[in-house]
């Protein structure tokens, strides 16, 4: 049997039917068509396909499409406005935090959590609020650099 | 994933009109962080699954003159934020925090921590909570280092849930709802080491839902929690332990120091908190506890390593709960 949702996604309403199995990840990428949240490893680990769900950061891969029924969801897409990028995707941009760019769009998410809950983090602090994101490439390094000129930035 | 029935019923009563009275055919989901990875490797295969984050009256931390009410929905990230959690009941943030990653925090429930299965890679696989194949024991033979020293089997998985110690150690209790009543359980009670595959490590029943946690109120003791952790990412600690002193002055009156992830339960060391009664603390009588907690220790041929770990578990806690105020 399907379930009929309604959700808001990065300030668009949208209305579907869905099987209570359809994981959010796949509803996102494969029924709406945003394919910025990643699937990494599909068991809550990479977080690649972080999204925000009433303004909390969870991972798209271990939520049912039917839990997020009436809730407002963000994701990578939705970040910038009126075509201006996030100060966070700025600093992704200025400091080279990205190689291959798997990891970014649930990176962006998770560093845009941590700035909201701390306008001024140590690099403790960043690593910390970024533990539940895995990158391949860039050893960290320059994404802790880019949170720290988002966060000055927006004048934490 | 097998297909199933979903309801997300408002109320407590709905919620438990819709259990069923074995396990295997409904499946409570809250944050369903555990949930969905038990369905995904076909661990769970209900055929309903009840979503009880629609039902109000499970939220809430609140003050009451018994102490504090926690309701069984409330995120790790809520209870993070309480300033009454933060203040007065050290050790149960602390383990909260520990819970990895901000995304799993911000979904996972304070009821799912401790209701989540474990985390045996055995018992992952589909060789039930005993993980035996052909009546013996993959564990004994097998891959055990993460497994428990303490419990002497037949079940060597260890208890996942980091809350369970801190909430044993304080003293709380569970209310645990079903159709017909409900009943508290102190969190001690309620873990429990199953004998054969068919029980469960947790004493709630199929019919029932765990509506709250009641932690008694902080005046008079001191408490804390300490964690070994392999690496600070994404990975449940390999053990930890919750402390709560109560004192008298500078002296122990009475002490509960409870281990987490070296046995199928929270494992109360009583012979630790006998020592600790009637001293004060110091570095010296804390690393007696620890000698005393882990005396009682039966590792298996790769965990070894825990025992030393668990001890200064215990020391350290035992140090950070007396630095702290009562
Ligand atoms: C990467 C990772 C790291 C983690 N690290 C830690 C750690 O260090 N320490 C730790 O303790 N935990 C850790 N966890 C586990 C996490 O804390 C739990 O998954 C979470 O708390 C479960 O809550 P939930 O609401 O998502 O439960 P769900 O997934 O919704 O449910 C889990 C189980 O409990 C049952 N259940 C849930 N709520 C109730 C209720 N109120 N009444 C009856 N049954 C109920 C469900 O039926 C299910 O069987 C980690 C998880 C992940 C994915
Ligand atoms: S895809 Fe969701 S955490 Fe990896
Ligand atoms: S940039 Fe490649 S995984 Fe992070």
């Amino acid at each position: 049997m399907t379930h009929a949702i309604t959700v808001t996604i990065n300030g668009k309403p949208y209305a579907h039917q869905v099987e209570p199995r359809l994981l959010l990840i796949h509803y996102l990428r494969d029924v709406v068509g945003l394919t910025g949240p990643h699937i990494g490893c599909e068991t809550s680990i990479c977080g690649a396909c972080t999204v925000m769900v009433d303004g909390k950061a969870v991972k798209a891969c271990t939520m049912f499409a039917v839990q997020a029924d009436g809730r407002q969801i963000l994701t990578i897409e939705g970040l910038a406005t009126d075509g201006r990028y996030d100060p966070v995707q700025e600093a992704f941009w200025n400091e080279h935090a990205l190689q291959c760019g798997f990891c970014t769009p649930g990176m962006i998410l998770a560093a845009k959590q941590l700035l909201e809950r701390n306008p001024n983090p140590t690099e403790e602090e960043i690593r910390h609020g970024l533990e539940g994101n895995l990158c391949r490439c860039t050893g960290y390094q320059h994404i802790v650099n880019a949170v720290r000129a988002a966060a000055a930035r927006m004048g934490g | 994933m097998q297909a199933f029935e979903y309801a997300s019923p408002t109320t407590l009563k709905e919620a438990l009109s819709l259990l069923g009275e074995r396990w295997g055919e409904v499946d409570v989901l809250a944050g369903g962080t555990d949930l969905l990875s038990l369905m995904k490797d076909y661990v769970h295969t209900p055929k309903r699954v009840v979503n009880i984050k629609g039902i109000a009256e499970l939220g809430g931390i609140r003050r009451t003159p018994a102490g504090l009410r926690i309701g069984a929905t409330v995120t790790l990230d809520e209870l993070l934020a309480s300033p009454v959690v933060r203040t007065e009941y050290p050790s149960l943030w602390t383990a909260a925090d520990g819970v990895r990653s901000p995304q799993i925090r911000n979904m996972g429930t304070v009821g799912g921590d401790l209701c989540q299965r474990p985390r045996c890679w055995y018992f992952r696989l589909g060789y039930g909570l005993l993980a035996q194949k052909d009546g013996t024991s993959l564990v004994v033979n097998g891959e055990n280092k993460y497994h428990a020293i303490f419990g002497g089997g037949p079940a060597y998985f260890v208890s996942a849930s980091s809350l369970g110690p801190a909430l044993v150690a304080l003293g709380a209790k569970v209310r645990l709802a079903s159709a017909s009543g409900a009943r508290e359980l102190s969190v001690e009670e309620f873990f429990v080491i199953p004998k054969s595959d068919a029980e469960r490590e947790i004493a709630l029943r199929p019919n029932e839902i765990l509506t709250e946690i009641l932690v008694p109120p902080a005046t008079g003791v001191r408490n804390a929690t300490y964690e070994v952790r392999h690496k600070e990412a994404l990975d449940w600690p390999l053990a930890t332990a919750s402390v709560t002193l109560r004192m008298k002055g500078a002296t122990v009156e009475s002490a509960r120091v409870v281990m987490g992830h070296v046995a199928p339960i929270p494992w109360v060391a009583r012979e630790a908190e006998r020592l600790l009664a009637g001293k004060t603390i110091t570095e010296e009588v804390a690393e007696q506890a620890g000698k005393a907690a882990v005396a009682g220790a039966r590792p298996l041929s790769q965990n070894g390593y825990k025992v030393r770990l668990a001890q200064v578990a215990v020391k350290r806690a035992l140090l950070a709960a007396a630095r702290g105020k009562a």
